[in-house]
């Protein structure tokens, strides 16, 4: 059983544009309603990776930019662990619709952009910071395997860190083999103590398949934790933006096993 | 931190099927570099490929997997008695305390570019194409997870050319709260357009084969490998070496150039050396990251220069293998463990004269002589920065 501290939520997803506006929708105060999302320019970057960015970097930055502007960790004190499914759809369509010319050409920067860790190579150049980045894929789980490994770190090296995940849909011709229905970006701080800021403390297990997964009450916001494998963590951010007494999450992670997630205000 | 013992391993690239081979080809100073024939417009370059694997399809069981990269993950589970490892150490520890941590940079993107050709060249998206068992980052560890019956918790790490050397990091983790009591780590990247046409586009890639730290040194060769091996907390089969530390730092400089002053690598060098408690004169040998490009080269010398004596000896085995990408930490983590096992230091292959501007005790030919402690880097664009520290836990 892992212990930590869960603060700084944030949320990039259609009609959840920043945690300001999310919270309400995911308290139940206001109603859902899907909305496009705004070309994210975040300003954290530098001019030059604002330009060459690819979206999937510009959305993940988006969170966590906002995720460091509610934390009073200093960004260089944060680890971090970026968590996806595809990457970047923009640049796999782009990349190999050009290698199947018969004299394949590929731009420079897309193939560098192209690297699943590109997000976190620019979140690193961004904040100035030496400190280790991760980037992982677990398909439909990658949220519950980024969630999961970011409590493992911080509790085996007694350390904070940044957990970001992101998803964003291919179109066509791969949209039909792997669908995803919108684009979706969470972001939150994990700490091992409780700090000024924390808003749960969580205790996490690995357990035999025992229950079905959270889900949303929101038909809408049901369809779109479904939709999309970074958009899984919306019941953790439902209980950020309104915490319970306490209460048991459950995230669908392998065919053979599950995390229960146990969260209580703080 | 507490060692974690290394109980089997299995490998395969081009310098060969299975550890004796590797061994024999790094001893014999044979390499596995060939002019380049993949693809419907071959580069003129060198590559690293494995033989025959066009003609190694998976079993209609597995048909849901099919795709060049777990087609060469399953030839590596079957070699070097891998697989009756793992069911040994499965009759010892819970499968479901178990962890599955591979790395993989392009995973089967190589499916993808051909379904791409196909749709192109005959207007029909292929009928068989399927994003999950092949393209997903994700595939080689479900399928390798599901080869080996596995339980425990399982992810994949894609970090480009440090992915397999971090997975170590996570194992480590993972055993050390408890969560697991074992762990299987490796890394698996194939041959594909993607990766040949973009280091090609950044001007990295050599017209022959690569020469690592040579002062005429011009580009990476591109090459293909899997590996895995075991990782134990408490092992009755204790084989002597072990995984003593492990550092993981970012560059903060460029998502495809290495920061000048190796300030990025060489902090990952150090949480290796503190957290195995040693210092850099216990430390016999460094294999390189060593990708033969001008400049990555030049900034892991700096990077090295700034902590260690200037005797240590330093080798890039890239030379046999070629840049494996996303399997190359998985690799050179098996050759630390040869060379600490037979005693030996592997070689340059095709560095004729090093850069002596580099100021690194860089070894052309291999030579036999004791090891104890080696130092395995790989690094890769987005900055990430990853090193090892195997040794034998008994001397």
């Amino acid at each position: 059983m892992l212990s930590f501290y869960l603060e700084a939520p944030a949320v990039a997803a259609p009609g959840l544009d920043g945690w300001a506006n999310a919270k309400p929708v995911l308290a139940e105060e206001n109603v859902y309603q899907q909305a496009p999302l705004p070309d994210y320019v975040p300003q954290i970057l530098p001019p030059t990776a604002q330009r060459r960015g690819s979206i999937s970097t510009l959305l993940a930055i988006q969170t966590a930019q906002e995720s460091l502007g509610t934390t009073e960790i200093a960004p260089t004190e944060l680890a971090s662990i970026f968590a996806s499914s595809i990457g970047d759809p923009e640049i796999v369509d782009r990349l190999c619709s050009a290698l199947a010319d018969p004299q394949p050409m590929v731009s420079p920067t897309q193939f560098h952009n192209s690297v699943h860790n590109a997000p976190a190579g620019y979140w690193s150049i961004a904040i100035d910071s030496l400190e280790s980045t991760n980037s992982l894929a677990a398909s439909d789980a990658s949220f519950a395997a980024g969630l999961l490994s970011a409590a493992v770190q911080c509790r085996a090296e007694s350390r904070s860190l940044l957990l970001v995940a992101y998803d964003l849909p291919f179109e066509a011709p791969l949209d039909a083999t792997r669908p995803l229905s919108a684009p979706f970006a969470t972001s939150m701080v994990v700490t091992p103590c409780a700090t000024r800021q924390t808003q749960l403390h969580c205790t996490l297990e690995i357990n035999t398949i025992s229950a079905p997964a959270s889900r949303m009450a929101d038909a809408k916001l049901e369809q779109l934790r479904i939709g999309n494998p970074a958009a899984r963590a919306l019941p953790l951010l439902q209980q950020l933006a309104s915490p319970t007494d306490e209460e048991t999450l459950t995230f669908d992670y392998l065919p053979d096993c599950q995390l229960q997630l146990k969260c209580k205000p703080c | 931190m507490d060692p974690l013992q290394i109980t089997a391993y299995t490998t395969v690239s081009a310098a060969g099927d299975g550890k004796e081979a590797l061994q024999s080809a790094l001893l014999e100073g044979k390499g596995g570099l060939q002019p380049n024939d993949f693809g419907h417009a071959p580069l003129d370059t060198w590559i690293g490929r494995v033989a025959d694997l066009e003609n190694r399809p998976l079993d209609e069981d597995d048909r849901q997997f099919e795709c060049r990269n777990n087609r060469l993950a399953l030839m590596a589970l079957q070699q070097d008695g891998f697989l009756t490892a793992v069911e040994s150490l499965k009759s010892r520890v819970d499968p479901t305390r178990i962890g599955l941590f591979l790395g993989t940079s392009t995973s089967g993107i190589l499916s993808t570019e051909q379904a791409y050709l196909a749709l192109r060249n005959s207007g029909r998206w292929p009928a068989g194409y399927h994003f999950k068992g092949s393209h997903d980052l994700f595939s080689a560890t479900q399928f390798v997870r599901q080869k080996l019956g596995l339980k425990g918790p399982a992810f994949s790490i894609s970090t480009a050319c440090s992915s397999s050397a971090k997975v170590f990091c996570d194992a480590h983790r993972f055993i050390s709260t408890g969560l697991c009591d074992a762990a299987i780590v490796g890394g698996v990247d194939t041959l594909c357009l993607t990766t040949l046409f973009g280091f090609n586009s950044l001007e990295l890639v050599s017209g022959q084969p690569c020469r690592p730290f040579d002062q005429n040194r011009d580009g990476i060769s591109i090459g293909e490998a899997a590996g895995f091996m075991v990782l134990e907390k408490n092992s009755t089969t204790d084989s002597g070496v072990a995984l003593l530390g492990y550092g993981e730092s970012s560059d903060a400089y460029h998502i495809s150039t290495p920061r000048p002053d190796g300030a990025g690598a060489r902090l990952a060098m150090e949480q290796a050396l503190n957290r195995a408690e040693l210092t850099v004169d216990e430390i016999d040998y460094i294999n390189l990251h060593g990708t033969a490009t001008p400049s990555n080269d030049r900034a892991e010398a700096n990077s090295i220069n700034r902590l260690f004596p200037s005797s240590t000896p330093c080798s890039s085995t890239k030379g046999w293998t070629g840049h494996t990408l996303g399997a190359a930490g998985i690799t050179e983590s098996i050759i630390a463990c040869l060379a600490i096992e037979a005693g030996f230091i592997p070689g340059t292959l095709n560095t004729q004269s090093p850069d002596p501007t580099l100021g690194l005790n860089i070894q052309c030919a291999t030579k036999t002589e004791p090891v104890t402690r080696v130092l395995s880097n790989s690094f890769g664009f987005g900055g990430s920065n990853c090193s090892l520290l195997f040794g034998r836990t008994s001397c």
